[in-house]
């Protein structure tokens, strides 16, 4: 007895389309748990290399998650969140610059203080998303992409042209970075911040998922036009959805500065973009936690990869594509194979 | 005698050098049932995307209990009373049933920018859901809108209308699609809302015409030929020239 | 401005724009004829402009080059269509950027991979070496002075054969309605790839011809397809006119503008342009699915 008639609005083929809002707060629990416990097992693997690579672990995972809340939930296919990440690495990395003398400008305070500067980094970027969205958001579909695409190039190449905060080559961070005061370069309290930072993103993002803008903003991603008939117009929820994601992406940015002691351009290229909608589609875009998992399995591979041939690219690649070809609901979908199919609102 | 709820005044429609509406008029009174009938390619359509604000007229006016809603966008509509069904069955297909008709009641309500609260668990939202399902006859059925039958998503879409509550409900083909007991399951539904809400029906199905409609209005060429109650109306000779369409 | 500046910054600009246009024509009719995003196209001019390159090498005909590069662009722009991108006409654009990603990553690989990471040099033909008087006193490349040419016959073209021809018809009808293209009898499915074909030779000559003035290397086509796309976003998808006309728009406007502003201004000028153009008009200037 097949369904002759069309279901209008149902979502197009597009990978691992949104069915439950969340993963319950055990989940949550459970990756924070997990990457709480890698300072340990490094000490105990005599590695110290693997905090550096779970702090960056860590770091795109906040930025993913802050992408998959408008595309994962909302179906937006942002392109521009890379440059949204690197205006927060920037905001971090030319205020701290100008610490030491070797960078002014009448924009940003002079100063190393995480408590100010993470703020800042998420206020100024959540802004420039939400002047992107304001034009973004009033295309659809392939439009949208395309501008979000562009956006994202301006800003690298915005980046690329300042040379007075290092241009093409990037910027160095000297000055010494602090949090309410006391320094925050050691390696293993700052990755806890890291960590911490995480989990409190993902709650709120569970809660935001599951709660009536969340409702909204996934019901405008299911079918519009059903949404602006009930009464809702749906152009103000994905501004601020869109602005929200901007600022947490910005967030993770400046964290990525504050760690590296580096910022640069290509970090903020369109290939980054590309990479950040990976790992939500490889991670499973459908849940909050997901995109957790596909950086962690993004960034191992190509770490692993890019370790056993200067060719790594070509089978990373073909990775991707065999993704986009096979693996529709992403790697959460294979570890809930075992429960069936999620709770709907 | 009150000013009807709906009041459609010389309503024109050109597309380029078409002409789909024709300097209609039409009225729906408070609480009164008229069904809208017309040969294919008449202008029912339009008319309906201009009643809904997703067309707009190049002329004339569209006045809703006193507004003029002529330019006015679909929400602001909806959020007047007047509430819609589609001629294709249009749900949030991932959400449940409940969840479905909670957003229509999230809207009703009005207070969407809230961060927090879990909405799936708010009883000022699922319980009018609940109550509007029931009324429609779907009661305790949880599954996805995508997982239902046609006719069951087609009660689902009149219990969102439902939950809006309305004033005025806009129902394209209600029966589009249907086979013999889900169509009758929906007259008799139907027939239970005409004592509670003013209704727009566009039909082809003359049983159901005939058995809810208070008035009929006959749409040909983008205008209304006949207006009157269904006796008179199928016995008016401009009509049975015009309109050999029976079903 | 002086005259001098004016006429040869103009003639830069409008060489720029010819250039976008054979790059955004093939993007914005495989984007409205197959509704799908390409980002390949970048590597289609890159692949254009290395197997020109190594021609040249090998034979010392620019002529030669030409003759070879393009079709077998065209060849690798079908084997691409019929290998991997068909099957994704009817998948949504997210799977379609994700697999055009991982594909440009592949093709920039094998590239490296073949012919090196150094840069292959590609010196202007002989005959194209100097210099034209354009106005008095004023002198210009004879090689970017070709490249206008070229570029606005292959426009004219194009327009002859879209908008006078049969197969043209088909195109257009396939652009506008492909379910009723293909309903009044239109082979669809092979005018995709004809669409495809045609795309892929016009981003080979481009590629091609930017060749000499820019430098051949591996990612070369990713930051034109970006402005291709730019263009294919203003101009309106699935239209050729609108193509060649932001193409010109854009090309002039990104010239002037890195020439009169600062450079952080000058690189962002024709986004901002593609902001002011969508907010008054958010399908374009010419949409063809109106």
């Amino acid at each position: 007895m097949a369904e002759q008639t069309m279901v209008e609005g149902s979502m197009p083929a597009v990978a691992g389309a949104p069915r439950a809002p969340a993963a319950p707060l055990v989940g949550i629990a459970v990756i924070v748990l997990v990457l709480a416990l890698v300072p340990t097992a490094a000490q105990a693997l005599g590695n110290p290399f693997l905090i550096k690579i779970a702090t960056r672990i860590v770091i795109f995972s906040i930025a993913a998650v802050a992408l998959n809340l408008v595309l994962g939930f909302g179906n937006l296919v942002s392109l521009a969140h890379a440059g949204l990440f690197g205006i927060g690495g920037y905001v971090l990395g030319i205020a701290a610059a100008q610490v030491d003398g070797e960078v002014s400008t009448m924009l940003l305070p002079a100063t190393g203080e995480l408590a100010i500067l993470l703020p800042l980094a998420m206020v100024i970027a959540g802004l420039a998303a939400a002047a992107m969205g304001v034009v973004a958001l009033r295309t659809s579909g392939a439009y949208f992409i395309m501008i979000t695409l562009a956006f994202n190039q301006m800003l690298y190449y915005v980046f690329v042209a300042l040379q007075q905060f290092g241009g093409e080559d990037g910027l160095q961070i000297t000055a010494s970075l602090t949090l309410f005061g006391r320094s925050a370069s050691a390696r293993v309290p700052f990755y806890y911040g890291c960590v911490a930072a995480l989990a409190v993103v993902l709650v709120a993002m569970q809660r935001l998922v599951g709660s009536r803008f969340g409702v909204v903003l996934r019901a405008a991603a299911q079918n519009e036009r059903r949404l602006t008939a009930i009464g809702i117009p749906p152009l103000a929820y994905k501004l601020a959805a869109f602005a929200l994601s901007g600022a947490l992406a910005g967030l993770a940015g400046a964290l990525l500065a504050a760690s590296q002691d580096f910022i640069s351009p290509s970090d903020m290229s369109w290939v980054r973009s590309g990479d950040l909608v990976v790992m939500c589609v490889l991670g499973g875009m459908a849940y909050v936690t997901g995109p957790v998992i596909g950086a962690c399995a993004f960034l191992v591979l190509e770490f692993v990869l890019s370790g056993w041939s200067v060719h790594w690219q070509l089978a990373f690649g073909g990775f991707i594509i065999a993704v986009v070809v096979t693996l529709r609901g992403g790697l959460m979908d294979l570890l809930r194979m075992a429960t069936p199919g999620g709770r709907a609102p | 005698m009150t000013a009807p709820l709906l009041q459609v005044q010389g309503l024109v429609k050109r597309f380029g050098g078409l002409i789909a509406t024709n300097n209609l008029d039409l009225s729906v009174g408070h609480g009164e049932t008229l069904a809208l009938i017309g040969p294919n390619g008449a202008g029912k359509t339009s008319l309906i995307a201009q009643l809904q604000g997703d067309l707009a007229p190049n002329g004339g006016t569209i006045t809703f209990d006193g507004r003029d809603i002529t330019r006015a966008p679909a929400h602001r509509r909806a959020r007047l009373g007047l509430a819609r069904s589609f001629q294709i069955s249009s749900v949030f297909p991932e959400f449940s049933l409940v969840g479905n008709v909670a957003v229509a009641v999230q809207a009703r309500l009005g207070h969407s920018f809230r961060f927090f609260r879990d909405a799936s668990r708010d009883r000022a939202l699922t319980d009018p859901a609940r109550e509007a399902l029931d009324s429609v006859g779907l009661a305790g059925l949880e599954r996805r809108a995508a997982d239902v039958s046609h006719g069951e998503r087609r009660q689902l879409e009149l219990a969102m209308a439902l939950a809006m509550r309305p004033r005025l409900l806009l129902l394209d083909e209600p029966m589009a699609g249907m086979g013999r007991e889900d169509s009758a399951r929906m007259m008799r539904l139907l027939e239970k809302l005409k004592a509670s809400y003013a209704m727009l029906l566009v039909e082809h199905d003359m049983n159901a015409v005939f058995a809810l409609a208070d008035r009929v209005a006959v749409l040909v060429a983008g205008q209304t030929i006949a207006t009157g109650t269904p006796g008179e109306v199928r016995n008016d000779a401009a009509v049975r020239a015009a309109y050999l369409g029976k079903r | 401005m002086t005259t001098a500046l004016l006429i040869e910054q103009g003639l830069n600009g409008l060489q720029l724009g010819v250039q976008l246009f054979l790059m955004a024509a093939g993007l914005t009719l495989v984007f409205g004829i197959m509704n799908m995003i390409n980002l390949t196209h970048g590597s289609l001019f890159m692949v254009g402009a290395f197997l020109a390159a190594t021609v040249l090498a090998k034979t010392g005909s620019f002529a030669l080059a030409l003759v070879v590069a393009v079709p077998a662009t065209a060849a690798a722009g079908l084997v691409l269509e019929a290998v991997v991108l068909r099957r994704f006409y009817s998948r949504g654009h997210l799977d379609q950027v994700l697999v055009t990603f991982g594909l440009i990553m592949v093709i920039n690989e094998l590239t490296r991979m073949m012919w090196g990471p150094v840069p292959v040099p590609m010196p202007v033909p002989q005959l194209l070496s100097g210099a034209v008087t354009v106005y008095p006193g004023i002198t210009y490349p004879s090689f970017r002075l070709a490249i206008l040419g070229v570029g606005l016959l292959v426009a004219a073209g194009l327009y002859v054969v879209v908008v006078h021809t049969r197969v043209g018809m088909w195109v257009r009808a396939g652009a506008s309605d492909r379910a009723i293209a293909s309903a009044m009898g239109v082979n669809v499915s092979l005018v995709f790839s004809l669409v495809f074909a045609a795309g892929a030779a016009l981003a080979g000559l481009a590629g091609i011809m930017a060749g000499p003035i820019s430098a051949v290397q591996v990612g070369m086509g990713e930051p034109v397809l970006i402005l291709a796309l730019v263009v294919t976003v203003i101009g309106g998808i699935g239209s050729i006119k609108g193509a060649l006309i932001a193409a010109l728009l854009i090309g002039l406007a990104d010239t002037f503008g890195r020439v009169l502003l600062p450079p952080a201004l000058g690189s962002m000028i024709i986004f901002m342009m593609m902001a002011a153009i969508l907010a008054w008009r958010p399908r374009g200037l010419f949409p063809v699915h109106g």
